[in-house]
């Protein structure tokens, strides 16, 4: 079945240099992305410097406009699975592999990831419009040039009017929201975001999940989402990965099919409770006897 | 520094009659909170000064023991001269020092956080001319020197150096972690990281490191010339001291001592409100906190 996968992957990059898909998720890059995956870890591990095992063997497709949460309690390694697929340090054993990214001279690829933190990890010395630049400016793209790109993602975060404030003058979610927005100004292909909204309260985490929801639909990106809510991960995500702790590994990946957009509606929905115990059970199940929290 | 604040609220007229009961109104007490924030020291002086002059009267001190407030301000009138030139050989010297300090010690800082081994390298010697008093280095110092002059430079310069080293190296670590990764997902050169960073992060630490710095520069520029014993037309504010305290000149003595207070007074002042307008916008250090 690997090897199988292998070739299809090396396949498909002959392929994507010659005939690039989308980046928009239309109903082409649906189809394609169902055979070829985005990303693809294989049998990943991490061991940190204290001999204490975050991950073991992982091994997980990510395919294009796929709206994963990785579900699980703290310490199975959710958070780690992510750094590692944003190249924030390199896994101890196995590898990741960017079928249909650009790779560098060196073979090292070149995926267009943006990454959302737990906590907002904005500058505070500079205004909303300068957090929101930095990408871009780092790329050498200069505040006339970008000017659009910023304000266009303010926009869709609903805080243009706020571009000359300071981020400590933002309430959490309004912050949470200019990390989003600058996640998106380099318009990636993948979105990971950390336990994004687990600081803030419940009201602004409902509604900043409904606006990722509605920007994720309209601009079909893949998100791969850390959460330890059951009922966060089955609200956004048409697929949750449950993960256990000691060692970190995967136990469960489930479906959830119900149909977007979701609203609501959905929250109270007889389907959204069913994907609940589902998920639930298979958490409990994940963190198993010898888990005594 | 609230003072320097900028509050819409017009100044009040008549403070006049302070002891009549105020109607508490809440804008009316900010104006009069404010009001009393620059009274009180100005009486606190006022009182002093008066507490002063009396005591020299009614227990008749000699003015070679202690001067009447009267005595220093004629003292520092009359010898305007001499005073105001040998302050300026002091202030040139703190300045310089500190000036070079601040080079010197914000591009150490920044060679040190860019390589550990760098830093093991050098930041032991910077401690060691730190931890050595300026007045048993002096001596040696001077022998080195090729002038007085160049000599009290590079002492004032030891002392006001290691405060800007040690709290900019501070600053440029203590980066969150988080933006250093974020900066590093979005493919940041060094430089990058550095400027756009790990110098505005180190901001606030660094300017700490020139308030005292300031301070410490004046206070080296002295003792180092109490340590030389320099002589002579061009020498600063320290030489005038002792000479005014051979000749039982005690006014003078006084004169000289204010003019380095109200000196050091000025440095301090001038180095916060640069901190200020660095910082207001978005430290904590220079915001009003409101509940």
């Amino acid at each position: 079945m690997l090897t199988y996968e292998n070739s299809q992957i090396l396949k498909d990059r002959h392929v994507s240099q010659s005939n690039p898909v989308p980046a928009a998720a239309g109903t082409l890059s649906a189809e394609s992305g169902s055979r070829r995956p985005l990303v693809s870890l294989s049998g990943v591990s991490k061991v940190f410097s204290n001999g204490t095992t975050a991950l073991q063997n992982m091994t997980m497709d990510i395919r294009q406009g796929e709206f994963i949460s990785l579900l699980g309690p703290s310490g199975c390694g959710k958070s780690t699975v992510l750094r590692i697929i944003a190249g924030l340090g390199d896994p101890s054993s196995g590898t990741i592999d960017w079928p249909t990214s650009g790779h560098d001279a060196s073979g090292k690829a070149l995926p267009e990831i943006s990454f959302v933190f737990q906590e907002p990890t904005l500058m505070p010395w500079a205004t909303v419009f300068k957090n929101v630049w930095l990408p871009l400016r780092l790329k050498g793209i200069s505040k006339q040039e970008a000017h659009d790109r910023v304000m266009e993602a303010l926009e869709m975060v609903g805080l243009a009017k706020f571009a000359d404030a300071y981020p400590r003058e933002l309430s959490g979610g309004m912050k949470m929201r200019v990390s989003i927005a600058r996640a998106l100004v380099t318009r990636p292909k993948i979105l990971l975001m950390d336990e994004p909204f687990a600081a803030l309260d419940e009201i602004t985490r409902f509604k900043l999940n409904n606006d990722l929801l509605h920007l994720w639909e309209k601009f079909g990106w893949t998100v791969v989402f850390v959460t330890h809510s059951v009922f966060e991960s089955v609200y956004l995500s048409n697929r949750i990965v449950v993960m256990a702790a000691r060692p970190g590994r995967v136990v469960n990946d489930m479906r959830v099919d119900a149909p977007y957009p979701r609203e609501e509606d959905f929250r109270t929905s007889s389907v959204y409770n069913d994907y609940c115990r589902d998920a639930s059970a298979a958490l409990h199940a994940a963190m198993g006897a010898n888990d005594h929290l | 520094m609230s003072a320097l604040e900028e509050q819409g609220q017009p100044p009040v007229s008549a403070p006049a009659k302070l002891d009549e009961p105020q109607p508490v109104f809440a804008a009316r007490d900010t104006t009069f909170e404010r009001l009393l924030k620059v009274l009180i020291p100005v009486a606190m002086l006022v009182l002093l000064v008066l507490l002063w002059a009396w005591y020299v009267k009614a227990y008749n001190v000699p003015h070679y023991i202690l001067p009447s407030p009267l005595r220093v301000a004629q003292s520092l009138v009359d010898d305007w001269g001499t005073l105001s030139s040998a302050l300026l050989v002091t202030l040139k010297i703190t300045f310089t020092a500190l000036g070079i300090a601040l080079v010197g010690g914000v591009g150490l800082a920044v060679l040190m956080s860019q390589s550990r081994w760098i830093e093991l390298a050098l930041y032991p010697y910077a401690v060691i001319l730190q931890v050595t008093p300026i007045v048993a280095i002096a001596p040696l110092i001077l022998i080195y020197a090729p002038s007085t002059q160049s000599a009290l430079l590079i002492c004032a310069w030891i002392v006001a150096f290691f405060p800007v080293l040690s709290n900019t190296t501070q600053g440029l670590k203590s980066t969150d972690h988080n933006l250093l990764n974020l900066f590093e997902l979005y493919g940041a050169t060094p430089w990058q990281t550095l400027v756009y960073l790990k110098l505005p992060n180190a901001l606030p630490y660094f300017l700490a490191g020139l308030r005292i710095a300031g301070g410490l520069a004046l206070i080296a520029a002295v003792v180092a010339e109490f340590a030389a014993g320099s002589a002579g037309a061009g020498s600063g504010l320290a030489y005038r001291l002792l000479e005014s305290q051979f000749r039982l000149n005690i006014p003078r003595l006084f004169a000289a001592l204010i003019l380095l207070s109200f000196t050091g007074v000025l440095i301090f002042a001038a180095t916060s409100l640069l901190s200020h307008l660095l910082l207001r916008k978005w430290h904590e250090s220079a915001l009003k906190r409101e509940n």
